[in-house]
This record gives structure tokens, sequence and C-alpha cells, in this order.
């Protein structure tokens, strides 16, 4: 994006302007065209399709009005939202309750500054990609504490406190799943973390050593519990907290909050896609080579389903599993998660010293071993659906 | 474990803080209200308020017939108004010496069972809602519908019937319910194996109850326990079996105990799958009871202005919630002189404030969702 | 064990406390002396032989014709399969009853409710406050001559009948 903004101005475009000035301009530009183009209706959609795929696991129909299968559900909300009174309570301190809901915003946007669309498409390819990521998301915190905090309700209070005492921990394996990448990479840089992966399941970093397999799932768990996802939602089990920080918002802040979380969903997919998952590479066609526009159309494709797999697995699961009490989900963080991430940083650092270059026949061997455990495990699946009763339908007697 | 947080000593000073769980709160069913005193997360102590639901259901049965008395009841519990129906139907019929017709027994253990299972629906679907899974809630209640649907056929009602009556039932089972109950039980039967996947045999969920606000043998007996919540804590007692009413002893069904599969005795997770084993009891005596049904009139003559001599008689039913005592008094009147309905949990909910202690908020929630109490049964 | 030797056995053991045995009814009864509730009750649970570890119901009865409130109390045994019911007869001015509390744990519920809806002060009861009402809820409404207040809080109790309120 600097090369091309470079060269307008070598073109003569911006004339007088400050170089500084017109980099400010074209990030502002940018964040504006991500935040609109993309990140809402992302987090949208997710929102509307999240709705549809726990109605069909609960044998429901879901929103299915608003437009073609009810795919516009979430705009009737946002404008719902828009609509509502804004409601502070009289003795919620009002400045940080404001506050809250943008700070959540702001952490969980800027994530998306350093996650690539494709080959090409990145706001800003940083070179410390992968730290700042992790450290922008660690932002979602200070909002949480803050909504649950403000609020002066002890629902949010608590909630808030075993937000941030979930987040807090869960940073670390997730951290350390994100090392040992770093690790084999050599770069912080996401688009560098991707470029040493390469399109075919056995170049992927998922499948480099059993170390960074095992690194993948603590990844995955860890983001989960950092995104408060079931079956780690305990900062707003509804069922034990009301609706945890929350609780006292109402309308477009609360909209904040939930967008926020949806469009995390899709953050998680997609540095589970950068990392392990090989990114946006595609087979080399020698037909699309030179056609930059197809090209960059298919990476996004291919980045995009693959991120969007892990969004539908986080629905999945949360279909499915219970919650865990918050003194279970500390001790799984601690007593589990957080020597395993270490075990993976170590190992990989002593596989590396073994076999700088990889073990290739490990790879393909591990890519075989994947493929049957999914293999048996959609087996089971299939199983369980077709044994599965359809509702009885009793009613036409009266 | 909560003594070392107060740490007064070391100069630090911690308060205790009051939580006002409910009445509007999403998992106190019904409207219950506890105010619980928490040092963090860990419960001091919990004490219920109840009384939200109060409508004087025992203060009407002294101004209506005794027969006017039956939607009523009702009232006293919804969510299985077959069993407190029967309840008063049957301490009536004590009273009034009325003999109920041999159909007229089978049909009120067809729709009693049913209901059964739908109460049970219920407790099981709401419980693994309060730890969180949603799926098996909506899972039992699209179950539920389908009793529902067979309510009304027998009844008309859908969830408060009134189907039974002094004397036997107000509606006789036609032949076409009986084949669509056996399809539904066909159907049904193995969806209990389906929940055993999705909770009974759950990592997370097993965690979350074994060993969880445990209730011993001894304690159940001076609370006053009954029914699911006592059979888990290993006792094997069943008022349909021990203290035989209607046309139970001709059935053939087992009385499932708690055996501390996963954890204590008498935890948390025993009080749920009793409940789970006793809603495939329930379809096997359902089953039978069709099989049974004999011909003949669904109802014995009771003459209208029905006045039983005076009296009094204290009736149990073995209702989903435990026992349920209806203690009536006639003065040989229209109206009885006093009617008392004693439920299962009323007293359960007396012994939430001792094993509350110690607990964490969240295990509050799956104590009060395990005991399966239930707002309208214990404020009546 | 039959009602009639329970009886027989409390006569023995508490001569003059236990009086009244109804042995035909379908549910056999015998009263209680007021004063001594709680030695019975403890005596029906220890006792090996009788074994009443489980305390059913307490619940009022109002009758003033007699001008005399009872306390009733349903006790059954899981393991000899027996219950008995005992009565205990109280004025209805001053209804003052020792509490079971201390026998069975359940009572402490029960006894609250018969408090509230009959207005029987339990002495010694740890925690006598109304359960079903709210706290400032004036009289007991099981009572037979209970007149409910007209107004509670502000709100008026009173409702027009329902045919004058179509009628309207």
């Amino acid at each position: 994006m600097q090369q091309f903004i470079d060269q307008l101005i070598q073109n003569g475009y911006f004339a007088g302007a400050p170089k500084q000035l017109v980099y400010a301009g074209a990030m502002i530009l940018a964040a504006l065209v991500v935040l609109s183009v993309f990140v809402a209706p992302l987090a949208g959609v997710t929102s509307w399709l999240e709705r549809r795929v726990w109605a069909r696991m609960q044998s429901r129909v879901g929103p299915n009005r608003v437009g073609p299968q009810g795919i516009l559900q979430w705009l009737a909300d946002g404008i719902k939202n828009l609509l509502k009174e804004d409601i502070i309570p009289t003795s919620a301190d009002k400045f940080l309750f404001s506050l809250a809901p943008y700070v959540v915003f702001v952490g969980f946007l800027s994530a998306f500054v350093v996650i690539p669309f494709g080959g090409e498409l990145i706001v800003a390819d940083l070179n410390i990609g992968i730290l700042y990521l992790l450290a922008v998301t660690s932002v979602v915190v200070v909002g949480i504490l803050m909504a649950g905090w403000s609020s002066n309700n002890k629902w949010s209070l608590l909630g808030g406190m075993r937000s941030a005492a979930q987040i807090v921990s869960y940073e670390i394996p997730a951290g350390l799943a994100v090392l040992t990448i770093v690790f084999v990479a050599g770069t912080l840089s996401t688009q560098g973390i991707i470029n040493g992966q390469g399109w075919a399941p056995w170049d992927w970093f998922l499948f480099y050593n059993p170390f960074t397999f095992v690194a993948f799932f603590l990844y995955f768990t860890a983001a989960l519990a950092e995104g408060n996802r079931t079956p780690f939602d305990i900062p707003e089990a509804e069922s034990e907290l009301v609706a945890g920080y929350v609780t006292e918002y109402s309308g477009m802040r609360f909209l904040f909050f939930f967008f926020a979380e949806w469009g995390n969903l899709y953050v998680i997919g997609s540095v589970a896609t950068i990392l392990f998952l090989g990114g946006w590479h595609i087979p080399a066609i020698p037909a699309i080579a030179d056609q930059p526009i197809l090209k960059g159309a298919l990476q996004f494709l291919v980045f995009f389903v693959k991120a969007y797999f892990w969004v539908f697995v986080a629905m999945w699961v949360r279909a499915t599993l219970p919650r865990v009490r918050v003194d279970q989900l500390m001790s799984l963080c601690w007593k589990y998660m957080v020597p395993l991430s270490f075990a993976c940083v170590v190992g990989t650092a002593a596989w590396m010293l073994i076999w700088p270059q990889g073990n290739r026949p490990v790879s393909m061997l591990m890519f075989v071993v994947g493929l049957v455990i999914l293999g048996f495990f959609f087996k089971r699946v299939g199983y369980q659906i077709r044994h599965a009763r359809p509702v009885l339908y009793l009613k036409p007697y009266i | 474990m909560s003594e070392a947080i107060h740490t007064e000593g070391n100069g630090f000073h911690t308060e205790d803080m009051t939580l006002n769980v409910g009445p509007q709160h999403p998992s106190t069913h019904g409207v219950l209200r506890f105010v619980v005193k928490t040092d963090g997360e860990v419960i001091r102590e919990a004490i219920p308020d109840v009384g939200y639901l109060h409508r004087s259901i025992e203060k009407i049965g002294e101004k209506v017939t005794w027969h006017g008395y039956v939607p009523y009841t009702d009232r006293a519990d919804y969510l299985a108004a077959m069993f407190a129906n029967q309840g008063f139907c049957m301490a009536a019929e004590k009273l009034g010496g009325i003999e109920v017709t041999r159909r007229g027994e089978f049909c009120r253990v067809i729709a009693c069972e049913l209901n059964r299972i739908a109460s049970h629906l219920i407790a099981v679907g709401t419980f693994a809602q309060d730890i969180g899974a949603v799926t098996p809630f909506l899972h039992a209640l699209r179950e539920r519908e389908s009793i529902n649907d067979l309510m009304e056929m027998i009844c008309g009602a859908r969830l408060t019937y009134n189907y039974l009556r002094i004397g036997g039932v107000g509606y006789d089972i036609t032949p076409e319910t009986c084949d669509r109950i056996t399809a539904f039980l066909d159907h049904f039967e193995p969806i209990t194996d389906e929940y055993d996947r999705l909770l009974s045999f759950n990592k997370i969920y097993v965690e979350r109850l074994a060993n969880v606000a445990v209730i011993t043998k001894e304690e159940a007996f001076q609370y006053n326990i009954v029914g699911p919540n006592l059979r888990a804590c290993g006792v094997k007692w069943d008022i349909r079996r021990d203290i035989p009413y209607s046309v139970y002893p001709e059935l053939e069904f087992e009385v499932p105990v708690g055996t501390g599969e996963r954890g204590t005795l008498g935890d948390c997770y025993d009080r749920y799958i009793v409940r789970i084993h006793e809603i495939r009891e329930s379809c096997k005596i359902t089953r039978q009871a069709l099989k049974m049904l004999p011909k003949g009139p669904a109802i014995a003559k009771v003459p209208r202005k029905f006045k039983p001599p005076a009296g009094e008689v204290y009736v149990r039913v073995e209702a989903p919630r435990g026992d349920m005592g209806y203690y009536v008094v006639s003065d040989g009147s229209e109206y009885p002189y006093r009617v008392r309905i004693r439920t299962g949990s009323f007293t359960a909910m007396g012994i939430i404030d001792k094993l509350s202690r110690g607990l964490m908020v969240a295990d509050l929630i799956a104590l009060i969702a395990s005991l399966d109490v239930d707002a309208p049964e214990i404020d009546r | 064990m039959e009602a009639k030797e329970i009886y027989a056995r409390l006569e023995r053991r508490f001569p003059g406390k236990v009086s009244g045995f109804r042995g035909e009814v379908s549910d056999p009864c015998l009263q209680v002396d007021g004063a001594a509730i709680v030695e019975v009750c403890r005596y029906l649970r220890d006792d090996p032989e009788l074994d009443f570890h489980v305390l059913s119901d307490v619940t009022g009865l109002d009758l003033p014709k007699d001008n005399k409130l009872q306390v009733v109390y349903h006790l059954y045994s899981y393991s000899k399969r027996h219950q008995i019911v005992l009565k205990v007869d109280l004025p209805r001015e001053t209804a003052h009853v020792s509490t079971v509390e201390g026998v069975w744990k359940a009572a402490n519920w029960l006894e609250r409710e018969v408090f509230d809806l009959f207005g029987v002060v339990f002495d010694g009861h740890s925690d006598l406050r109304r359960i079903l009402l709210p706290e400032d809820w004036v009289g007991h409404p099981l009572r037979k001559d209970y007149v409910e207040q007209e107004e509670y809080d502000g709100i008026s109790t009173q409702r027009a009948p329902l045919v004058e309120k179509l009628l309207r």
C-alpha cells in the first residue's frame, strides 16, 4: 500500500502536501474502507449466520424474514438498536461507561490492520505484525473491565473481573502457541509467516512437526477463551451473571460489544489461518499468473473460506458445550495449557536444531494422520446425524 | 478456603458483597429470590426469599365446591398439573368413599406418566441451560411439545389440564390417541440416548456437576427432601411402589437411585441422572398401561353436589418433584373445610441455605436447577 | 407398627401427655399436649423401633367453633413404613407452641409457613419470619375469621365484582 501511495506522489498527485499528511489521510481512508466495506457487514453476517447455524442445530428455524433467508437481519437489528434510547444509569461513572464500548471496539478493529485479505491486500504489513496483534487485542480487556466497573452493578463487576482474569491468563498459552510459529517462520510479520508456508497442507505450519500441531489446538482453545466464547463465556454467563459486563448497556453501545464479539470470531479464525493453515496460498496456476485481480480474488476466497471454517467451528462448539466454572477455567489454563504450550516451544526449538530445514516426510505423515483423524471425526458426526430423530409432528389430529 | 480470603490481620480488609439473585434473574425458574452474601465468587450464605407467586390456593379451597376446586389445583404446580389434580381427587375420593373405575385409573396413569416425562424434560432442559448448554434445552422442549399435543388430544388443554375428576377422568382416551401415544413413545425412547450423548457423558457437564452440593441421606431425611432428589441420595423410595396407590402395583417398573457414578453419592450429577432414568421408566409404565387399558366407563357416578362425610385425610402422590401431600379436612358440607398442599419444592428450598455455603456463584445456579424447584409449587 | 401400638408406647412413656387417639380413620391421629411436643417428637424419632426420621408436614387447622387452633404434624418412617399424625390444640388468641426444629430441620420452613398463615408462634424458632406473605402484611389469611385489609402499600385490594364491571 505504501508503494502505491509513493507511486501516486511521484506521479504528481497531492503536490504540495507533506508526505506524512498524505500517508495519514490514506490510512484513515483505508480504515474507513475496511470498516464499512468489510468489518461491519462481516460482523453482521456472522451474527446472522451464528443465529441460523445455532437454530438449525437446535431444530429451530432462526431469523429468516429480512432479506433472502434473513441475511439482512443484522441490518434491521442495527437500525433498531440505533433508534433505541441510550440509557446511562444515574449512579454509573458516565465517562467510563460511555467510553468502554469504543475501547472494546477499537481493540478488535485494530487487529484488522495486520490481517491480510490476500497476497497484496493488507492495510499494513508491519514487521512486528503478530506481536502488534496480540497487543491490540489485549486492549479489549481494558474496555470490558471499564464497562464492568463503571456500570456500578455487581453483576457487571463480577463479569468484568472474571473477564480480566480469564483474558490475562489465556494470553499466555495463546502467546506461546504463536511463539512456536514465530520460531519456525523466523519473522513476526503476518505476510512473512504466510510466505513461509505453501498451498499444500503438508507445507502448512500445522503439520510442520507434532509440536506445532498441538500448538494449533492450544491457540484455538485459548483464542476462544479470549473471545469470551462458549465454553469459556463466563464473563457474560447469562444464567449466572444475568449478562455480565453488558448488563446495564442498551441500544448502540450494547451492540458495539457484540459487534466486537462477532467480529472477533473472524479475527480468531484468520489468525489461525495465518499461523497454521497456509494463509492465502493458492496453487501456482499458469493461467492466472498474469491476472493480478483474479489471483487476488482467489487468494482472498481461499483465505476467507479457511478463516470462516473456524468461525463455524466456534459456533458449533458454542451450540454443543456447556460452560465451565471459573475455577475450572483457571486450572485448565494454568495446570494444563501453559505447561503444554511451554513444551511446544521447547520441542519446536529442539526440532529446529535437529532439522533446520524442517522434516518433509514427517510433515507428510502428520498430514495423513490428520486426514485420518478428520475422516474418523466426520464419520462419527455423520453417524450421529443419520441416527438423530427428526421432529415428530402429532398435531394434525385437532 | 473462604476463611483465607479474609485477611484483616495483614492490614487488608475485605467486605462481603450482598448480591440480589432474582426475582428476575434468568436462572431462577419462575420468581425465586435469593439474598446472597459472597466473598468474591465464593458464597457465604444464600437466603431464599419465596412468596412472589403466592396465590392463596389453600384459602381458595375453602371457598369453592369440591368439584370446583379441581381446576385450581392445576395451578399449584403447572408443570405437573396432573399430579396436583390426582392428589386432590384421591383425597376427595378417600373421604367420600368413591371407587374410581378401572379404566379411569389407567387413564390417570397414562396421563400422569406422560406429564412426568414432560416435567422431567423441563427439569433436565433448564438444568442444561443453567450450566450453559442451550441446545439440550431446546431439544427437550421439542419433545415436550409433542407431549403437549398428546395432552391436547387427551383433554384439550396443554398446560393446566383439569383432566381428572373426582371418581375418574373427564374424557376417555380414544383408540386413536392410544396409537399416537405409542407412536410418540417409539419416537421418544431412543431420544433419551441422545440426551446421554449430548449431556450425561459430556466431560464439562460432568465436571460441573460431580461432587457439587452433596446431600447425604441423613440430611435428606432431616430436611424432608423427597422424590428424585431423595432417590439421588441413594434412598430407594418411591410412593408409587412403597405406599401404592391407583393401579401402580400392577405395573412393573424400576425405581432408579443415585449411585454416585461420577462423583459423590447425592451430588448434582446424581440428581440429574436419576431424572433421565425416570423418564425411561415412565415410558415403560405408559406402554404397559396402554396395553392393559381395560374397557368400561372412565368415570364413576359421583353426585353433582358432592358432600363427603366429615373427616380428614392425608394423601401422598409421587409427583415429578416428589411427595405431594394433600391434607384435606371435610366438615360434611359442600365446601372443603381445609385443603393443605404439601409440595416437594417447598422443603427442598429449605436446604439451599445450608448447602450453598462455600459454593461458588455458578454452583448455586447448578444447585437450584438440580433440586428442580418450581416457584408455583413453593408458593402455591 | 400399628398406630395403636405407637399410641400405647407413647402413653406408657408420657402418661397424661397424649390423648384422644383415633384409630378408625384412614390416618390415625392423636392429641399431644403442647408443652410436651418436643419430647414426644424426639422420642418418636430416636426410638429405634419407631424411627420416625421424616417430618412430612406441619400445618394448621383453625377451629373457631371450639375456639382452638390445631397444629398438625404428619410423621413418616421410611424404614418401618408407618405413619402417625400428631395434633396440638392451642387457644386461638395466644397460640404458642415449642418448635420441633431441633428434631427435624424441615420444621424450620414448615413452621414458618404455619406462623405466616395461621399466626401460631413457635417458641425457640431460629428464624420466625413471614415466608409467603410480605413482612408488613396484616393478619393471618388461613384463619376462618380473616378479613383482607382494604389497602396494602397504598394499593387497593378491593375488586369490583365481575358482573358489575361488565355492566358498566
